[in-house]
């Protein structure tokens, strides 16, 4: 145990002297933060969306099938009441709702305007307004068609953004930026750190003297994950204080699954640094393996949804993918752990099937 | 009967077909200086590994420091000190950090280290930088306080691997001081080198050629073996016959 302490002593040392990783470490998150306030808009297709049909008339039908017909959405049954359509919100099995209101047709009839409701997820802005852009386009369409056979209809869409009311760009991102952030750090400094040591002759130092080798890995990890923390801690807050973003769900909670993904980024490392022997092939394998991945595949930056399903399959051997999931449920949308239990325990089984490998190959190499 | 440092009996290492350590046997004497000799590839530093408890021999027995290299590995590494060619000191720890370090990861007290390594400051003359990163420190400096570092847990046999390589004569001399020193006071130095002067200043030495200890004598009766004035002679007549390409 004192020698462990001993080592995660050394450890430090090593880091807080190295002045360069420490302004990398703390200097990207402020500027990622800033930078990708300016999110990309993109292209949405098949989003399902569910349909409230409190009037059930022709008028209201048409415009269900002009929907359908549509490549963007994929009809979803009915649904009447407001909880079922909250609740299907929240599994995120609908991006979007429609509903009609009862006296839709009559009003059209007797008026000759009326209104319908869109509410979007908008704790995915981006795709939420292309989404109400295309319902919002469908439904002026089927204003021109109708006017052109005489009757002039004015139907007047009021729209809603789910978790997320005035649209703010910024959300989405910042859980994307919190796994980035955390992957790198974790990720690339543990690898790193550790191939070092092997480049500079100290592992073999390390392994003949009586330190369990396993303890080695553990004394390199310790500091990355205080370093993490501090990370986070400081996204979190320029977040909240910079970026107006409010965080919705349990602090704690959010806290713990950090932990949990952190733990997996740092068995990823030195899963890394056990395959290779030079610093540069460890950095580039995290930069390169790790990092496009986790900024392709966790939806962030571009929908999923678009994705060819090859791709989407492969979202979800990519751990960040699940952090991402976690981290807007509970950030954004307010949702406890009963709604995350089961991407947490996928996560779980990622970090022990990463590590027990990392382990074992560690002690092989000796 | 005097106490023996290192016993090996026909110890063998095979990978596959290839055997890097084809049967030695030799035994080193407690408080010996042992120069373990040989051509790249010839194998040394494969024995050297299986010594220090990093592998496993395919065959044959081993002992180091009285114990087994098949099941008492842990206490193996307890009991001797290392030092490699590379530089093996930490360059962004002052020296004091460094000396703590590895004296705390071989678990001296820290009242032991702190009074050790004052004395070795001292010996050294490095009081004034002992608070300077290593990496600051001229290469021959560097390289006694690796090897002061090897021995400050006071091991039974120190292993030094091409210890002197890169090194300035005069430092190269001065070091030599210090491994006669450590021998005095009774630790076991097993040492490889690629210099042959400094196998000269072993008390007996052992030459590898092809996996095989071809020769194992002290140095004067070697050269009287083979008829040379030099080791240096020596060591070209058995590594002449090597089949192996060096590495």
């Amino acid at each position: 145990m004192k020698q462990l302490f001993v080592f995660i002593r050394k450890e430090f040392f090593h880091v807080f002297r190295d002045r360069r990783t420490l302004l990398i470490m703390f200097g990207l998150p402020v500027v990622q933060i800033l930078l990708f306030g300016f999110a990309l808009t993109n292209e949405v297709k098949n989003a399902h969306i569910v349909i409230s049909d409190n009037s059930g008339d022709v008028q209201t039908l048409q415009i269900i099938n002009k929907i359908r017909a549509s490549s963007y959405f994929t009809v979803e049954e009915s649904v009447l009441n407001y909880k079922a359509i909250e609740k299907a919100f929240r599994r995120g099995e609908v991006k979007c709702a429609l509903i009609f209101p009862a006296h839709f047709s009559e009003d059209l009839k007797h008026g000759g305007k009326t209104q319908v409701q869109i509410i979007a997820d908008g704790s995915d802005p981006n795709t939420a307004k292309t989404i109400i852009n295309y319902l919002t386009a469908i439904i002026t369409d089927y204003q021109q068609q109708s006017s052109s056979s005489g009757l002039a209809y004015r139907i007047i869409p009021e729209t809603r953004m789910l978790y997320n009311e005035e649209g703010n760009g910024s959300l989405n991102f910042i859980p994307g930026v919190m796994a980035l952030i955390l992957m790198i750090v974790c990720t690339a400094l543990t690898s790193v750190s550790v191939v070092k040591e092997k480049e500079l002759g100290t592992m073999e130092i390390l392994l003949v003297s009586p330190f369990k080798p396993v303890l080695v890995l553990i004394a390199k990890a310790v500091p990355y994950l205080v370093l993490s923390f501090a990370n986070f801690t400081l996204i979190v807050l320029l977040s909240v204080f910079v970026l107006d973003v409010e965080i919705k769900g349990s602090v704690i909670l959010l806290f713990v699954e950090s932990t949990l993904f952190i733990i997996t980024c740092l068995s990823l490392g030195l899963l890394i640094s056990n395959a290779t022997s030079s610093q540069q092939t460890a950095l580039l394998l995290s930069l390169m393996g790790m990092m496009l991945p986790t900024m392709i595949f966790t939806g962030f930056m571009f929908p999923l949804e678009n994705m060819p399903w090859i791709f989407r399959m492969i979202s979800n051997i990519v751990p960040a993918h699940w952090y991402f999931l976690i981290i807007k449920a509970v950030m954004l949308k307010g949702l406890g752990f009963e709604y995350i239990w089961k991407e947490t325990l996928i996560l779980i089984g990622m970090t022990i099937a990463l590590l027990g490998i990392a382990l074992k190959n560690f002690k092989i190499r000796l | 009967m005097e106490e023996k440092a290192i016993i090996c009996k026909e110890l063998t290492k095979q990978f596959g077909d290839f055997y890097a350590v084809n049967k030695i046997s030799f035994e080193v004497s407690k408080g010996e200086i042992f120069g373990f000799l040989g051509a790249n590839g010839a194998g040394k530093t494969t024995a050297m590994r299986i010594l220090c408890g990093l592998s496993y021999p395919s065959s044959g027995t081993a002992s180091v420091a009285g114990f087994d290299v098949y099941r008492q590995q842990e206490s193996i590494k307890k009991n001797i000190g290392y030092m490699s060619q590379k530089f093996s000191l930490y360059e962004n720890l002052t020296v004091l950090e460094n000396i703590e370090f590895f004296g705390g990861v071989y678990g001296v007290s820290r009242k032991e280290i702190k009074e050790r390594s004052n004395d070795l400051l001292e010996t050294l003359g490095l009081q004034k930088e002992s608070r300077k990163m290593v990496g600051e420190l001229p290469l021959g400096w560097k390289q006694k306080l690796a090897f002061s570092v090897a021995i400050f847990h006071r091991p039974k046999i120190v292993f030094l691997d091409e210890p002197t390589g890169g090194v300035d004569p005069v430092t190269r001399r001065q070091f030599w001081d210090m491994i006669y020193e450590a021998a005095a006071s009774g630790i076991t130095v097993f040492v490889t080198t690629h210099y042959m002067d400094e196998a000269e200043y072993c008390n007996r030495i052992s030459v590898m050629v092809d996996g095989r200890v071809e020769a194992l004598d002290t140095p004067a009766n070697l050269k009287h073996q083979f008829s040379a004035d030099t080791i240096d002679e020596v060591f070209y007549q058995l590594a002449r016959g090597a089949k192996r390409s060096a590495d």
